[in-house]
């Protein structure tokens, strides 16, 4: 008896999954024919007629949509690469801190990652770029040509930084920071203290012990921590948006404005996150089998 | 007679109030076996941890192998004295992520620089001292805990130490495995090895020690040669503790 009552339920539910979903995709094509816009991506190679402020290939609004969203792309994995690149390394020293045996480190790195988690990043990006950045005088820092900071961004040896570009950086590698350095944390106290006592009784120095005992055997719990900082940083790198950063988001933004091509975009937007972010889950994997197989720890 | 351990008068609590080292002095010479005894709590793992400085004390001083070391905690010197004390302990502690053989030469190729034919051509003979050269490729989780124990012996003596601290290396184990452990260790002690060792075991005590230190509440209670401790201990508490083993 119970199971032909579940077997009721469980027709039910798909039912009303497919009545939901009939009704959104009615929903979608009403819409399509209403704006007379039909399902097509042939738009995508007329030219886009808007300007972008950051481009790290050649770009002119006469180039097509196409060429924008690829601009727009490179302009994220710019932002995203050098944020991951940046938060790792200050995650990994904040979170090394945080499982060690100096109190002020220990105090000082709690507050840190207290204050950072508890307050939202699209707040903490709107305080780098208009209280760091913008609040800046003509010539905040000056070391002859070697390095500038002001309100225009950050010139370094000639490399020159917008300012909406670094306040995203500082931003977002603050903020994901503090994340990774909670995984680095995590990982390094599920190692067992004997771990310690044994590698110190051998005379190996801290730095050593750490490398070659405590963080090989942290790792499996790290890597996937780390991993869904990483598939977050992706993601809320988007939020570019803000501060007036032209990345992948904000440039499929105006072309749904210009275009009215609402359905592509989103849907352009969501394979290539999606193609993003599998590129990172397997490179991480790839780096831990990596690690695991040839020892690195031990050279 | 050369002098390797001089303890003096070192005390310590971890908090207030409860002493873990009350007041301890002892004296070990070169190629001597010192046992220590004592009820759970006593606070022999505290002391011998001391040693190696794996535990800090409040006051008092010790002296190993001629390096002095107090209540203020100096890196460089008990950095000095760990590469020349081997340690081995209760959970075996082996690197879980290492084959048995880089287990035991992690600390010569990192702390003595050794080169790795050397270092490995050392570590297959202690293997094979060890009676476990086969399983040198294996990793700790493959070995039983009599094997990994006698690894973890391998390991603390790839560094050539001139003292070796144990802190109950059998109390793990299963009864069948803790005789393969006591041998190697007795044939260390015949081998003129100095050894401090915190252990229950009677009979290792009685055939292998030339001193026996008896612990109570972080006191020494008692130091007598293992003939007098077993038959016709001085103090009261001694002979309460060793009825007690005997049950
Ligand atoms: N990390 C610590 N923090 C606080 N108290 C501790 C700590 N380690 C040991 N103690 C206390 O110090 C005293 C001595 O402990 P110790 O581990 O040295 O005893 P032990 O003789 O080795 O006992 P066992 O036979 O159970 O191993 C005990 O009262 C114990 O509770
Ligand atoms: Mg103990």
């Amino acid at each position: 008896m119970k199971s032909y009552k579940n077997i009721f339920f469980q027709i039910i539910i798909i039912l009303l999954c497919i009545l939901f979903f009939g009704f959104l995709i009615n929903n979608l094509i009403i819409n399509l024919i209403r704006t007379d816009l039909g399902f097509n991506f042939s738009w995508l190679l007329k030219p886009s007629s808007f300007a972008l402020a950051e481009h790290v290939l050649p770009y002119s609004p006469s180039d097509s949509y196409a060429w924008a969203l690829l601009i727009g792309w490179l302009n994220s994995l710019k932002v995203i690469f050098i944020s991951l690149f940046l938060s790792t390394i200050l995650g990994t020293i904040i979170g090394l801190s945080s499982a060690g045996n100096n109190i002020l480190l220990k105090i000082t790195s709690a507050f840190y990652v207290t204050i950072i988690r508890q307050t939202p990043l699209l707040l903490q990006l709107m305080f780098w770029y208009f209280v760091g950045f913008l609040g800046l005088k003509n010539n905040f820092i000056y070391f002859s040509n070697i390095l500038k900071i002001n309100n225009q961004g950050i010139e370094f040896f000639g490399l020159t930084l917008t300012s909406e570009f670094s306040a995203l950086i500082i931003g977002l590698s603050v903020f994901t920071s503090a994340f990774i350095a909670e995984v680095i944390r995590g990982g390094i106290i599920s190692v067992p203290k004997g771990q310690w006592e044994s590698f110190r009784s051998l005379g190996l120095s801290e730095r050593n012990g750490l490398l070659r005992v405590i963080m090989p055997q942290a790792l499996p719990a790290i890597i996937p921590g780390l991993t869904s900082q990483y598939l977050n940083l992706a993601k809320n790198s988007t939020l570019a948006i803000a501060i007036g950063y032209s990345d992948i988001y904000a440039i499929n933004d105006t072309i749904i404005n210009q275009t009215g091509r609402a359905i592509e975009c989103f849907i352009i937007l969501l394979l290539t996150f999606l193609i993003l972010n599998l590129l990172i889950t397997n490179l991480m994997e790839t780096i831990n089998k990596f690690i695991n197989k040839k020892k690195i720890y031990l050279s | 007679m050369n002098t390797i351990i001089k303890v003096k008068n070192i005390s310590k609590s971890y908090s207030k109030g409860l002493l873990a080292l009350d007041k301890v002095s002892l004296k070990v010479n070169q190629g001597k076996v010192l046992v220590i005894m004592g009820p759970s709590g006593s606070g022999k793992s505290t002391l011998i941890r001391t040693f190696n400085g794996l535990e800090t004390f409040d006051t008092g001083e010790i002296d190993i192998l001629g390096i002095k070391i107090n209540s203020n905690y100096n890196e460089r010197r008990i950095q000095k004295i760990r590469k020349r004390v081997g340690m081995v302990f209760q959970q075996f502690n082996l690197f879980p992520h290492l084959s048995i053989l880089d287990n035991i030469t992690l600390a010569p190729l990192n702390v003595q620089k050794r080169s790795r034919v050397d270092a490995e051509e050392f570590g297959m003979y202690l293997l094979q001292k060890m009676g476990i050269s086969m399983h040198a490729e294996k990793y700790p989780s493959q070995l039983s805990g009599g094997e990994q124990q006698r690894v973890a012996i391998a390991r603390a003596l790839a560094l050539k130490p001139e003292l070796l601290l144990f802190d109950e290396p059998t109390s793990a184990l299963d009864p069948e495995r803790i005789n393969e452990v006591l041998d190697v260790m007795r044939k260390l002690a015949q081998e003129g090895m100095t050894m401090v060792v915190v252990t229950h075991e009677i009979n290792f005590a009685k055939d292998v020690s030339d001193q026996i230190l008896f612990m109570d509440s972080g006191k020494v209670i008692e130091t007598s040669t293992p003939d007098i401790f077993f038959s016709n201990a001085k103090h009261e508490r001694s002979r309460k503790f060793l009825n007690q083993l005997d049950k």
